[in-house]
């Protein structure tokens, strides 16, 4: 559970910036190696802060992401600024007719990045010998490494594809969002998607953050200005109230 | 080391160990009433201790004693503190009537936060109440006939059955005895089944719903004392800054309330308080050392010749003059905590205690905690 996952996609975001506009490089080879960047300062992040903490309460963990993600924003604000910055994508201000309704390029990457991200983190983690090694090392970290699983090096690879994803999403959201210190807080709206879904459900996500779309559109065009931003709220709350397990996850009381 | 030899039910359950610990509490108050006379100029920032001290009680009792760890305290906050604003300004209720309302108010509003609370732990319950909590700061933003929206609201002073607590001096001794208050109210709770019965669901819900513990009953109860007293210290919270606006109560404020308990010790009033005072502090610390760490550094560079030691100088300081410097260093903090002194201010003073108490024979393996190895969320 990473609460610092929002400033991470925050620093992926600025990380591709500063390739393709400081250093001049081409699109796909700053958002590879901003990527690549990423994963592996999260897996220094797992190695050298957060294998302290396992086997401490899951709060522990908590308390320990929000610590590091104000120093993340506090990092990025006296590096790069506060200011908003644009990022230039071979995507940007180009459109394409499809049967009447004018897509622009840059929606089109989103939804097509998104759609691949999906794919590809599916079949890891359901084809793959790594990706069942996770899902077992999530769910009991002891019997996992009596099976022989090495869990340190499997939760540090974990912290690696999780920071990629992040930074791939930040990358892919920056032209629409514009990058800023506080693009972080869209996290808090994917942890909404993933709750409504159900948590370790991937098609769950993908399911509660189309709704949570949905609703604050539909929020946006027929209740007064304010409710856009709380509406994604407000469903969640009462989700969590009537049905706490998601639409899709499955929750189970322990055996004692 | 002492043992207090128990010889009555009465001695059993005293609110102090014995005479002992009883005169160190009457000397602390009797410190805290004589503090006036000793510094007259910093008794505002005094009484912020206190206000956050009631916060910190607050959320020490979720999250210390029942193991509910809220990320959105700083929304009870600000009810309490619209509410009681909008009592005594607006409706013209007396003061002592408003804290009330208000306090009932929250408690209400804890309610309605508990109830998802009752069907799941940890995580989702953080983000139920962080969900809470930016629900509740777009409501203060747009409810302007009540809150003031986006411009705010001014606060009066306190005025309690026509005295008025406006000066320092005055205020402080209303906020350290709503605070003395608070804390007996706390301790006695927590020595009576209402208490236990928190700790229970803490350490283990199973357990405690076995030994007949109503963990719906409970766990609301708790909500609802936590968020009452968080819109007491609320109501003083709105005297002492004297001008209330939405943007106060952010998630940020919440995350330091945390701090507080985290830095303080998870589990013991003591903590709450060391807490408190620990981050009504730290700004001033930070701001002092904005002023006083870049001669140092110019010092100690400036062996390597006058126009390194004032290169060296230029640079820090532009370094500590960052407006974002102090968010990071309250997340550094929190994570060097948690990270090497889990149990807190509180827990390095038992420590240093037993240390001496038992001189040659301490070891440090007598807090060492078991680990316990993760199992999924999913199953709780």
């Amino acid at each position: 559970m990473n609460f610092a996952q929002g400033d991470l996609l925050m620093l992926g975001a600025f990380c591709c910036y500063m390739f393709v506009v400081w250093y001049h490089w081409g699109y796909w080879v700053a958002f590879a190696s901003s990527v690549v960047t990423v994963a592996l300062f999260g897996a220094a992040l797992d190695w050298a802060v957060l294998r302290r903490v396992i086997g401490q309460p899951q709060f522990a963990v908590v308390m320990l992401t929000i610590g590091l993600g104000a120093i993340f924003r506090s990092f990025a604000s006296m590096t790069w600024g506060s200011e908003i910055y644009t990022l230039p994508t071979p995507f940007s201000a180009r459109a394409t007719r499809i049967g009447g309704v004018t897509v622009s390029h840059e929606y089109v990457s989103i939804i097509a990045g998104t759609v691949l991200l999906c794919a590809v983190l599916y079949a890891l983690f359901t084809y793959t010998k790594v990706g069942v090694a996770m899902q077992a090392a999530s769910q009991n970290q002891l019997a996992a490494y009596y099976m022989g699983i090495p869990v340190k090096r499997v939760f540090s690879l974990i912290w690696a594809i999780s920071a990629g994803v992040a930074t791939a999403a930040g990358v892919l959201l920056a032209p629409v969002s514009l990058i800023d210190v506080n693009i972080g807080f869209i996290g808090l709206k994917a942890f909404a998607a993933a709750v409504l879904g159900g948590f370790g459900s991937i098609p769950g996500a993908l399911a509660g953050g189309v709704t949570i779309g949905v609703i604050e559109l539909l929020a946006g065009a027929y209740l007064p200005p304010g409710f856009k931003d709380v509406a994604a709220y407000v469903v969640l709350l009462l989700v969590l109230a009537i049905r706490p397990q998601g639409m899709f996850g499955a929750v189970g009381r322990k055996r004692v | 080391m002492r043992f207090v030899f128990k010889t009555s039910y009465r001695q059993d359950m005293g609110l102090f160990r014995d005479g002992v610990q009883l005169s160190w509490y009457v000397g602390l108050l009797v410190l805290l009433a004589v503090l006036p006379l000793l510094v007259p100029t910093y008794l505002i920032d005094i009484s912020m201790v206190f206000i956050y001290g009631l916060c910190g009680l607050s959320l020490m009792v979720l999250a210390g004693y029942t193991g509910l760890v809220s990320l959105g305290h700083a929304a009870f906050l600000g009810i309490g503190a619209y509410a009681h604003v909008y009592f005594t300004q607006d409706l013209g209720l007396p003061w002592l009537v408003s804290v009330a309302l208000a306090a009932a108010l929250t408690a209400g509003a804890g309610v309605l936060v508990g109830l998802p609370a009752l069907r799941m732990t940890g995580v989702y319950l953080s983000i139920a109440t962080l969900a809470f909590a930016l629900i509740i700061q777009e409501v203060l933003s747009h409810w302007d006939s009540v809150t003031g929206g986006l411009r705010g609201k001014a606060v009066g002073k306190a005025v309690i059955l026509g005295v008025s607590f406006g000066g320092s001096g005055a205020f402080y001794f209303l906020c350290l005895a709503f605070l003395m208050g608070g804390l007996l109210l706390t301790q006695n709770l927590l020595r009576a089944p209402t208490g236990r019965a928190w700790v229970a669901i803490r350490d283990s819900e199973i357990a405690a719903q076995s030994m007949g513990v109503n963990l719906a009953a409970y766990k609301t109860i708790a909500f609802a004392y936590s968020a009452a007293l968080m819109g007491v210290a609320g109501a003083l919270f709105a005297h002492k800054v004297g001008y209330l606006a939405p943007d106060i109560f952010t998630v940020l404020l919440s995350i330091q309330f945390l701090l507080m308990v985290v830095v303080g010790g998870l589990g013991s009033l003591h903590g709450a308080l060391y807490g408190a005072v620990f981050v009504a502090m730290l700004p001033v610390l930070i701001s002092g050392a904005r002023d006083s760490v870049p001669g140092w550094f110019g010092q100690v560079f400036g062996v390597f010749g006058a126009s390194a030691g004032e290169a060296v100088t230029l640079a820090v300081d532009r370094f500590v003059k960052q407006p974002a410097l102090e968010p990071g260093i309250f997340g550094l903090i929190l994570a060097l905590f948690i990270l090497f002194e889990p149990l807190g201010i509180y827990g390095r003073w038992l420590k240093i205690k037993l240390y001496f108490s038992m001189f040659p024979l301490y070891k440090s393996a007598t807090f060492k905690r078991q680990k316990a190895y993760m199992r999924s969320e999913r199953l709780r």
